[in-house]
């Protein structure tokens, strides 16, 4: 069994070597870059080489077979971060058992998605393709970058990103498997027992490998190892400290909840998703470093988030706590700038602050700030382009930049932007998003239990 | 078991809805708006204004407006006076949380339903109106959902204990047009099916058209007397007469496109279009047709994986240029204060900023027949508008003072009532310590 592992992992390395990551040289000239961590400067250009940012400053000189872009009157910022998402995804849910650790959104990755596409129409250069939220320990996460044009999966993926697990509090997992199955959780003592129960399983876990290894190869050995358990592997590594939780959640009871979990078992790497109710707890999320992701505006669309409020992320930001605003939705994804620019209005956020929440906070929040979330050099050249500034409710993203490649521009791209048409799919018929069908994204896939659940048809 | 624990969270649900205080109370009385910069809307921007307010009407309006005796002064140095938004298409009122079943009141059992009326199922003390108003959206129109003629929208206004009080001049029947389209992503029906069901449905409005203006024949022969008890034909029978109009939810080019020769075939007189997320497909035969749209959401996806990105953003603005009166609306219920962004978007894809400012004031009151009260800022009107500090399609700008009927309406509603308790909670962390 354990060899049929090794070989899909070997598998798996192969092929994310031979994934061919197409890196640009260009040269963007005279915007304004507002670079996230180091200011606002006027009449600026921006090299790139090789897909990352090699020099920022003034009358730079494109090196010949450089591509330019002129960004005069035009505002350049980073690529925009989306720290929870579900495009590029054909599967959401493995809404099976309140823990389903042992799966791996990676594993259902689209890149024929149009969505990537209208979101890189947006600015928006990475999200986290997650999974749903119909668990309590759901599965783990894919950070992807929107390379929107090529047909490998694997090209999608953010080589080297930190793994990531989707946990879900509250109504979801609980309406899910108590409500439609009849099991733990059917409420929120339910789901911290839940989270505890797989915690203490794999400290047992670690601790029975622990003692094979130490003793395999001392002379006269006769043991046999502990069974391998993938959910049990995946859940040790979050205790180790080697994957970052993003927790779906809405009131404040379950955030303190599973801060207080969290502190039992020593896991500091801990997001809260949606985290409606965060600003009721944001001394203890300050205190503890945990992170928030919230929406800007988002609310009463179910009961435990009826006493929330879109001052939410100004009041977190104002007690310290990194936060960032995410979509959950393939149209949100596509105007986070204009999402962000509402804490301005809620809570007179600065456009420093409001920047940040959908740049180098979100890439804080999945562990890739080194990298992108700010335009320094060094860094990987993901680029938004605006006419206006990007905080306007008029601005219009003109051009969009993966690695030194665009991606997207306004001006030159096609209507029809998709890259591979379904032979078998319905020609000439439209979809239609209804209000009450808005906020379902992070449920997708579990619909036949809430069938089961409510009696719908 | 099931059933006791469904009724023990309604009445829960009951209690905690029960207990929500309404905001503050509003306050009426003289009012005048001075050294103003006045956004009239239908007659220009006026430089250092003075908007004066008196028995719930604007009673003057100008640069040279004398200050009536008694009457309380806002300064509004620096500041905008706008007409109140209105957003003509939204759930307000007729559902509080839209996951709890209980709380949702704009559907009805039955496809031919118009004698539902929204206005009875108003709630006045819902959470969601403050937080609504605050923004400058000051009307809506709370409209029915889900059959084939779901009931009657109403026009309110956002301020008010009953419906009565709240009621702004426009009842209007609504249809759901069939659709060829898909309802969403779980809707799996082969063409075939969904042909078979748009031909069905269409025979089924035919049906009850035809026998309200058999109904309104009889009416007026035996001069409303024996008629009997039919109240979806009583509900018809203005909108036949063209006496009321007629809420026509449509969205797909082709679906439009019958809905516009079922108008002609049906000789409909008071009608307009709502949603059109396609319109930009069919703009000319639109304005061909001379029948007004109020169209949205705008920030929203394309209908079609084939078409422009930004399709949505455009569609307005692609209509008006096509020569088609187009009003804006949310089709929202607890963010309808998103109005004035879906209005900038429509803007900034080629709207332009004047006609999408008209889009969300003057023109919904046209369409529904109440620009002699609302939409813009003249003398003679309701005294429903805002004052701010810069372009409320901005998100920077604040909204500082709204009025609704000449009501200065409190500025507050739970999302800043639990800002001001939360952004520096006490205790903090530790509750000793200080």
């Amino acid at each position: 069994m354990k060899k049929i592992f090794s070989l899909f992992f070997a598998c798996a390395l192969l092929t994310t070597a031979t994934a061919q990551v197409q890196r640009g040289n260009m040269l963007i000239k005279n915007g304004t870059v507002l670079t996230i961590t180091k200011g606002n400067l006027e009449n600026t250009d921006v090299l790139v080489k090789d897909g990352k940012i090699s020099q920022i400053g003034k009358n730079l000189v494109a090196p010949a077979g450089y591509q330019t872009v002129d960004a005069t009157g035009m505002h350049v910022m980073p690529g925009i971060i989306d720290a929870h998402s579900h495009i590029a995804l054909t599967a959401i849910n493995e809404a099976t058992q309140p823990n389903t650790a042992q799966v791996w959104t990676g594993d259902a990755v689209d890149p024929f998605d149009v969505s990537i596409y209208r979101a890189l129409a947006g600015g928006c250069t990475t999200s986290h393709a997650m999974h749903g939220s119909a668990n309590a320990i759901g599965g783990q996460c894919e950070t992807i970058k929107h390379r929107y044009g090529t047909t490998d999966p694997e090209v999608l993926k953010m080589e080297g990103a930190p793994r990531t697990i989707k946990f879900a509090l509250g109504e979801n997992p609980t309406r899910v498997h108590g409500e439609g199955n009849g099991i733990v959780p059917r409420s929120r003592m339910g789901v911290e027992f839940v989270i505890r129960e797989a915690f203490s399983e794999a400290k047992e876990y670690i601790a029975a490998w622990d003692t094979y290894n130490a003793a395999k190869n001392q002379k006269g050995f006769r043991g046999t190892p502990p069974a391998y358990d993938l959910k049990k592997e995946t859940i040790a590594d979050i205790l180790k400290g080697n994957i970052i939780i993003h927790c779906h959640s809405y009131r404040a009871d379950e955030i303190y909840m599973l801060l207080r979990v969290c502190k039992d078992f020593g896991i500091k790497k801990l997001v809260f998703q949606h985290v409606n109710e965060g600003f009721k707890v944001a001394p203890e999320l300050a205190e503890y470093g945990a992170m928030a992701s919230v929406f800007a505006d988002w609310w009463a669309y179910k009961f435990e988030v009826y006493y929330s409020t879109a001052y939410n992320a100004a009041i977190l930001t104002k007690n310290g706590v990194t936060t960032s605003i995410n979509s959950d939705s393939e149209e949100l994804i596509r105007h986070l700038y204009h999402e962000a620019a509402k804490t301005q209005k809620y809570g007179g956020l600065s456009d420093e602050e409001a920047l940040a929440l959908i740049t180098i906070n979100p890439a804080k929040q999945l562990g890739i700030e080194a990298r992108v979330g700010s335009l320094e050099v060094g860094k990987e050249a993901d680029i938004a382009i605006f006419k206006g500034h990007p905080l306007s409710s008029y601005a219009v993203p003109m051009v969009t930049v993966v690695d030194g490649v665009v991606r997207f521009d306004r001006e030159k791209d096609a209507d029809d932007q998709r890259i591979y048409v379904d032979p078998k799919a319905v020609v000439d018929n439209a979809t239609f998003h209804n209000y009450s069908h808005n906020h379902d994204n992070c449920l997708e896939g579990a619909e036949l239990n809430m069938v089961k659940l409510f009696g719908l048809n | 078991m099931k059933k006791i624990n469904y009724l023990i969270s309604l009445l829960l649900v009951c209690v905690v809805f029960a207990t929500q205080a309404q905001s503050p109370k509003g306050k009426t009385g003289t009012f005048a708006l001075t050294n103003a910069t006045i956004q009239t809307v239908t007659k220009g921007v006026i430089q250092n204004g003075t908007v004066v307010i008196s028995n719930g009407k604007i009673e003057a309006v100008g640069a040279n407006v004398t200050v009536p005796q008694g009457a309380e002064v806002i300064d509004c140095k620096g500041q905008w006076i706008y007409p109140g938004m209105i957003d003509a298409g939204t759930r307000l009122g007729l559902v509080e949380v839209s996951a709890v079943p209980r709380t949702v009141d704009y559907s009805e059992v039955g496809d031919i339903v118009p004698q539902m009326k929204a206005l009875t199922a108003v709630n006045p003390n819902s959470a969601l109106i403050p937080v609504t108003r605050v923004s400058g959206v000051t009307t809506v129109v709370a409209s029915p959902d889900g059959g084939l003629i779901p009931g009657t929208a109403a026009l309110i206004n956002l301020h008010g204990y009953t419906p009565d009080q709240m009621y702004a001049g426009f009842e209007g029947v609504v249809i759901n047009f069939p659709s060829t389209g898909r309802r969403g992503f779980f809707d799996r029906r082969s063409d075939e099916d969904i042909k078979k069901a748009n031909e069905k449905a269409i025979g089924k409005i035919n049906e009850a058209w035809d026998k309200a203006i058999q109904y309104h024949k009889i009416d007026s022969a035996t001069k409303g007397k024996g008629v009997g008890y039919y109240p979806e034909l009583a509900a018809l029978m203005p909108v036949v007469r063209g006496e009321q109009m007629l809420m026509i939810e449509v969205e797909a080019s082709k679906d439009i496109q019958a809905a516009l020769k079922w108008i002609k075939e049906k000789k409909v007189k008071k009608v307009v279009l709502c949603g059109v997320q396609e319109g930009w497909r069919v703009a000319d035969e639109i304005a061909k047709a001379g029948i007004p749209v109020i169209t949205g959401p705008v920030q929203a996806v394309p209908s079609r994986e084939y078409d422009r990105y930004d399709r949505a953003y455009s569609n307005p603005g692609l209509m008006k240029k096509a020569g088609v009166t187009v009003a804006i609306r949310t089709s929202n219920a607890e963010n309808v204060r998103n109005l004035p962004y879906h209005a900038a978007y429509a803007a900034a894809y080629g709207m332009g900023k004047e006609e999408a400012l008209k889009a969300v004031t003057i023109v919904p009151a046209q369409i529904l027949g109440v620009a002699d009260k609302l939409g813009s800022i003249e003398a003679g009107k309701s005294a429903t508008l805002f004052i701010c500090d810069g372009d409320p399609f901005e998100t920077k700008t604040n909204i500082i003072q709204v009025f609704i009927d000449g009501w200065q309406i409190p500025m507050v509603s739970r999302h800043t009532q639990l800002y001001d308790e939360f952004l520096k909670r006490d205790p903090g962390v530790s509750k000793t310590q200080k």
